[in-house]
């Protein structure tokens, strides 16, 4: 295969993934008595239609799935498979919450940093479990990851009806984080802040190291294959598969800090509408490429952005969005499957 | 026999919450034996709430039961078409079918019910009275005046024991999950012997939703499945892949859920969102050895390529 088509393989195989999930999704709206061209048109414009609803819906949306979809690709690529950047996400937006709260009066230049370091040590913190238990004990990652994102809701749950309740103690929430901690807007006059800005850095921070550092090529080697990896004898597996875990990790909890520190301003039940899963069609999309992730958070954010629109003015429920983001990681798979076949074929013949 | 009152209610509550978790465990161990893991379970199990609540109320709680059972085993085709015909990663896959499933559950529901998140009332599946023996002392009740869910998951155990460890048919399963590449030299078919053990364990577990619907709740909520085919995978390595293991982890994780039940009628002040997570917590501590350690099959979560 040319250099050329190999570079051009991961977009054409998104673009086809896309055209087929929009195919399935026509076919099963209409099946549902909802005719697509309707649906689509809404979502189209509640993501795109207007400037401020690109920047302050579409972009603000997509920031939480760019920092979540980060933090799975680069565990993916590992073959770290972290199924758990939801419950990481929850504990960095706790971790957040408790810091700003706990420092009234100090200055944006040291809460907000403190903030979102905090964040960050929590979403570490609760992927350091599953990462001992695969490491150490041999239990694989999906199941332990998975049962960590209930853990963290309950706690969350507990956090917010108890020992963090708000003062006034009306809802089940905490008390909104002080007006230093609040993220600076990117561009005035639109609700985008700074956490977008924050992800895009490290897209590009990520690319640079997978790409351009020898631990970012051990990386790759373990996700490619941990035996070969272990084998070759230049390097052992397990601390990368521990650095891959807590940089996932960190990534997913910065995700929560900067949800609560650039847009809700506060910590409830029900902060995340599963970001930390749809992260993982957001990773799959774009075939685990940092700097394409941006590209991809996008997508999903103006499926988010839409998907109101979509309800409101097509009657099309928004958990339509949901099964539309399924259908995305299953054409996914099923693309590949295809090209592999193809060139399978071609260089055997 | 007022003393045994607490005790007594205690174990109804721990074998009602059992019964969906062992059904969809005794599935997966099947699935899990033939070498396929299935995070698709979860989907498998809100599919068999829904189809359940819509069988119901179109033939009656039995025919509800049936429809829930089938649902969970469509969307376990679904995952077996990709997961193993296809020869997809199964952890992505079964994510997928996830997420899938609670996004279009929720659709299902709405177009039929609105979004106004009024309660359905379901026809529940009635409670069998087994003569005599449910009127042991305190494990009478608990384990013989429960729905007919709770007796097929008892059926399930000696019937996969016996299948999966004494026929000609388990054992060709059992090398499949080993080692798909030794099973087939030795003309055993993978993919089709996969393929059906994946649609077995969402037949089981469609029906644990079907349980969840019509049994426990009587009625259907969006993502009321609320990670049971999660605990449910946890509670296969726990029982260690058999089937009287899997219902004892299975009863075990039921009392621990209707332990919450038990304290708050106790102490209605305990903050509830910790004992929630309890169970989770202890599906945790299973997996990290805390109760002993087991073995895995060897091939499991293993590809195998068509042709």
């Amino acid at each position: 295969m040319s250099t050329r088509s190999r570079a051009l393989t991961p977009a054409l195989t998104a673009a086809t993934a896309l055209l087929a999930t929009l195919a399935v999704a026509a076919a099963l709206l209409a099946l549902g008595g909802y005719p697509p061209g309707d649906a689509f048109a809404a979502l189209f414009r509640g993501a795109f239609g207007t400037w401020d609803r690109f920047v302050s819906f579409t972009l603000v949306r997509a920031t939480p799935l760019l920092l979540t979809g980060l933090a799975v690709a680069l565990a993916f690529k590992a073959r770290v498979w972290n199924i758990g950047a939801e419950g990481q996400l929850h504990a960095g937006a706790l971790a957040a919450v408790a810091v700003a709260v706990a420092l009234p009066g100090a200055p944006g230049l040291l809460v907000i940093p403190a903030a979102l370091l905090a964040a960050a040590a929590a979403g570490a913190l609760w992927a350091s479990g599953p990462a001992a238990m695969k490491t150490g004990m041999g239990v694989g990652e999906v199941i332990t990851t998975l049962l960590m994102n209930f853990v963290a809701l309950f706690m969350a749950q507990f956090l917010v009806q108890g020992p963090l309740r708000e003062s006034r103690g009306v809802f089940n929430q905490t008390d909104e984080i002080p007006a230093a901690a609040h993220l600076p807007d990117l561009i005035p006059g639109t609700r985008l802040h700074l956490g977008f800005l924050i992800g895009l850095l490290i897209a590009v921070a990520l690319w640079l190291y997978l790409t351009r550092t020898p631990g970012g090529f051990r990386l790759r080697a373990v996700g490619a294959s941990p035996r070969a990896a272990e084998v070759s004898g230049r390097f052992r597996a397990q601390p990368v598969v521990w650095l891959a875990f807590l940089a996932s990790g960190a990534i997913a909890g910065l995700a929560g800090g900067v949800q609560v520190a650039g847009v809700t301003h506060r910590m409830y039940e029900g902060l995340s509408p599963g970001w930390g899963y749809t992260a993982i069609a957001v990773a799959l999309l774009a075939r685990l490429n940092p700097l394409a992730v941006v590209v991809t958070a996008i997508v999903f954010g103006a499926l988010s952005a839409g998907g109101g629109a979509m309800q409101r003015d097509a009657g099309v429920p928004e958990v339509w969005v949901r099964g539309i983001e399924a259908l995305v990681i299953l054409a996914v798979l099923t693309v590949d499957r295809s090209w592999q076949a193809l060139a399978g074929r071609g260089s055997r013949g | 026999m007022a003393e045994f009152g607490a005790l007594s209610s205690f174990l109804v509550a721990a074998v009602g919450l059992a019964v969906p978790l062992a059904l969809a465990a005794l599935g997966e161990t099947v699935s899990e034996r033939a070498g396929v893991i299935n995070i698709g379970l979860e989907g498998s199990v809100i599919w068999g709430a829904l189809g359940g609540a819509l069988g119901a109320l179109a033939l009656g709680p039995y025919g509800g039961l049936a429809a829930g059972a089938v649902a969970g085993g469509m969307a376990a085709l679904v995952f077996a078409a990709f997961a193993v015909w296809l020869n997809t990663d199964q952890i992505i896959t079964g994510t997928a079918v996830t997420i899938g499933s609670l996004g279009f559950t929720g659709a299902v529901f709405q177009s039929r019910f609105g979004a106004t998140g009024l309660a359905l009332e379901l026809p529940t599946v009635p409670a069998w009275e087994v003569p005599l023996l449910a009127r042991i002392p305190v494990i009478g009740p608990a384990f013989f005046d429960q729905a007919v869910t709770a007796y097929l998951a008892y059926l399930l155990v000696p019937v996969l024991g016996w299948f999966l460890f004494r026929t000609r048919r388990g054992l060709s399963l059992r090398a499949v999950g080993e080692s798909p590449e030794a099973a087939n030299s030795a003309g055993v078919p993978v993919v089709r012997t996969r393929m059906l053990a994946v649609v077995f364990a969402g037949l089981t577990a469609g029906l644990a939703g079907a349980h969840l619907s019509l049994v426990h709740t009587g009625t259907f909520a969006e993502n009321m499945s609320a990670g049971k085919g999660f605990i449910a995978i946890a509670v296969v390595v726990l029982g260690r892949w058999s089937p009287k293991g899997v219902v004892a982890a299975a009863l075990f994780f039921g009392g621990a859920e209707a332990l919450q039940f038990a304290l708050q009628a106790v102490d209605a002040d305990l903050p509830y969102p910790l004992f929630l997570a309890l169970p989770y917590v202890l599906s945790l501590a299973a997996l990290a050895g805390w109760f002993g350690r087991s073995r895995a099959p060897e091939g499991l979560g293993s590809a195998w390529p068509r042709g």
